[in-house]
């Protein structure tokens, strides 16, 4: 039987990088996700995996080592909170444009600038759409729990070596430093030098002379090769929308109308459904697990047999817009949010609901 | 004795190093990076390091660092070539991990990632290239412009009350306790490029012995950004750029 | 003990930046007045002075000179 721990998001996602094989990480205190660092430094993992733990000079720093230890074929890894995930975005873009795999971790916090400690979502527009420069997407997956945390690591270590290419972990300041009970797996152990070679022979781990040798960048001067590079990326990204879509539903086989919600959001609109089906409503939630790729297709269906969609989002509207995209024109679909690290009740949602679908 | 006698592979006593790519170098005629990249490829040779090797070249013009030295390499954004060698170097400790990077790239975008790297000791080696000048955007100031020096963005030449002053980011480095082995060297002409060859090996070599982190500028030319041939780019550089930035080595914790 | 020495010009590749003039002890190199693909007046040999020192290709940066050198009675 697998062991259970009471652990923090944050904590999960420390425990879980020594215990799946994670090479390095490389990071910067900033609230609220400094418990990841912090656990990594008190589990020495140094001393058993071999994980190599640094704390940089800047998140800058910390993207720019997970760009190095990347480019070794290594599963490297940081997180962040929202404005040091602002300094990562070029480092982000450089690693999509030399299709380096890393995960990224984002433990959302309130902004713009400096913004608050509290959780919020607003990073969605910026992790979903880019972030950085160029015409690239970050594979993104947004846990709704502790347990999540602890298994989105393997996860995006998986679809980041499958697609060569970033995956970011969007979290938020209630999932980083709510507590729950966390499944532990068995631990995998690392990749050895000849699996590297295997899995990513395009890595710099030295030329022998056997090989041509392998160089990592993201530049090319010509106009053709950027452009032939950018539709090679476009169709991955294709196929990973095509093949990697991941989703959840609660209560939605008989709904009559729907809740869209991601993260934290997605917890508080089950309860906010259960309140209403305890009315007498039939109402239903579709949480989005992957951000991109995103479930157009799921939110169409439903659609199609509901009266209306409301997205519930810590933020001002941002993946609202893509309910709306994936929703067609087939009903109406409306929006309601907080900020600031203001978190709504179920009681809210609730009210918002009956609001917007003029039920007394 | 006649030529014949004397052309036979026997005797050659100096060619282009096999580490050396045939690709032609984009760089301006005259330019030591050229100079530079080769004392390199001799180096990791004559170490037989080449399996053992990470280069990450930074932007500027030495971007293309990868298209000659026949190694592995890693192309790192505006100055922060150390943060990746300092992954590489920790993920891969049996390797050899360089950076080669520009005055423009080290002294200016990348001084947090160059100071942070040899403050925690890191066992790798940089090489700092510094003409003075940002090379490949056209001729600009760099932090270690001289004082008088026109740049495209100093065309009336650096004036301390609106520019600064020139940044002797070597001198700073070598106060920290990270830094192994800090040098300036130059290769303009044949004695002083065998003397950056020895630091360079040097400097590969105590990256290999935990000490922490070899630093080797080498005072360059920009003939382009500097509007002079390249005869008389070497020129100018002894008679203004060695005062401001003198030869010699500034640290050696072996010593 | 004297050298005698001579050196060999990728011609092709070189760039007539003339370090390698600057640098010769003996005089023994000068750009040539012919031009290679690129249109660059290319380095060359002139005389018997050399002595095979390599100073000409230690200096060169696009490693364009090879040295041959032979210990003369």
């Amino acid at each position: 039987m697998a062991e259970k721990v009471l652990m923090k998001g944050n904590e999960a996602i420390a425990i879980s990088a020594i215990r799946n094989g994670v090479d390095g990480y490389f990071g910067y205190p900033i609230t609220p996700q400094s418990e990841v660092m912090e656990t990594l430094m008190k589990e020495k993992p140094w001393e058993t995996t071999g994980m190599v733990v640094l704390q940089a000079e800047s998140e800058v720093s910390s993207i720019n080592m997970v760009y190095g230890g990347a480019s070794c074929g290594k599963k490297v890894m940081t997180s962040s909170s929202s404005p040091g995930i602002s300094l990562m975005c070029e480092g982000i873009s450089y690693m999509a444009g030399a299709e380096l795999p890393c995960v990224v971790v984002d433990v959302m916090r309130g902004g713009p600038g400096l913004g608050t400690i509290q959780p919020s979502q607003g990073d969605y527009n910026q992790i979903v759409k880019g972030g950085g420069h160029g015409d690239y997407h970050n594979i993104v997956i947004a846990p709704a729990s502790a347990q999540d945390m602890y298994d989105f690591v393997d996860w995006g270590f998986e679809l980041a070596f499958k697609y060569r290419n970033p995956v970011v972990v969007l979290a938020d300041g209630v999932i980083g430093q709510m507590m729950e009970k966390v499944e532990i797996h068995p631990p995998k152990p690392r990749m050895t030098d000849e699996e590297i070679r295997t899995k990513a022979p395009w890595a710099t781990v030295g030329k022998p002379a056997s090989r041509e040798r392998n160089i990592i960048t993201s530049l090319s001067l010509d106009s053709d090769t950027q452009e032939a590079f950018n539709r090679k990326l476009h169709a991955k990204y294709s196929e990973i929308q095509e093949k990697e879509v991941k989703f959840t539903e609660y209560m939605t086989e008989d709904a009559e109308y729907l809740f869209t919600a991601f993260g934290c959001s997605s917890r508080i609109c089950e309860a906010a459904v259960d309140m209403l089906r305890a009315e007498g409503i039939k109402a239903g939630l579709l949480r989005p697990v992957t951000l991109f790729p995103f479930p157009y297709k799921e939110i169409s269906r439903l659609a199609s047999q509901v009266k209306s969609i409301m997205s519930i989002e810590l933020n001002f509207g941002q993946m609202v817009e893509d309910v709306r995209l994936g929703a067609e024109n087939k009903c109406p679909v409306g929006f309601y949010g907080r900020q600031g690290g203001n978190i709504y009740t179920p009681e809210e949602v609730a009210e918002e609901f009956r609001k917007f679908n003029n039920i007394k | 004795m006649n030529i014949e006698d004397i052309r036979k592979p026997e005797n050659i006593v100096y060619r282009k190093p096999a580490l050396l790519t045939d690709n032609i170098m984009h760089y301006c005629p005259g330019c030591s990076h050229g100079t530079v990249h080769k004392i390199v490829a001799e180096v990791i040779g004559e170490m037989g390091i080449q399996e053992k090797t990470i280069g990450i070249c930074p932007v500027g013009c030495s971007v293309f660092a990868y298209n000659y030295i026949d190694i592995d390499w890693q192309e790192a954004a505006h100055g922060r070539a150390p943060a990746l060698a300092t992954a590489t170097k920790r993920l891969c400790p049996d390797k050899y991990v360089f950076t080669y990077q520009g005055d423009g790239d080290l002294a200016s975008i990348g001084t947090a990632e160059i100071i942070h790297a040899c403050s925690r000791g890191e066992n790798i080696v940089v090489i700092f290239i510094n003409n003075g000048i940002y090379g490949m955007t056209g001729g600009q100031m760099a932090p270690t412009t001289l004082l008088g020096m026109k740049t495209s963005t100093t065309p009336y030449g650096r004036d301390a009350k609106l520019n600064g002053f020139p940044l002797k980011i070597t001198e700073m480095l070598a106060a920290l306790d990270g830094t192994a082995y800090i040098t300036r060297q130059s290769v303009h002409t044949a004695p002083a490029a065998r003397k950056a060859k020895n630091a360079i090996r040097k400097a590969f070599e105590y990256s290999d012995r935990n000490i922490g982190l070899s630093f080797v500028e080498i005072v360059s030319t920009c003939n382009s950004g500097w509007k002079l041939s390249p005869v008389a780019a070497n020129k100018w550089m002894e008679e203004n750029m060695f005062k401001e930035y003198p030869l010699g080595d500034i640290k050696d914790v072996l010593k | 003990m004297a050298f005698k020495g001579i050196i060999e010009v990728d011609t092709q590749r070189c760039k007539g930046c003339s370090v390698c003039v600057a640098n010769c002890p003996t005089h023994s190199i000068r750009l040539s007045s012919k031009v290679n693909g690129k249109g660059y007046n290319y380095a060359e040999m002139v005389g018997d002075a050399c002595i095979g020192c390599s100073n000409c290709a230690v200096v060169c940066p696009d490693s364009v000179i090879t040295v041959y050198r032979v210990k003369v009675q």
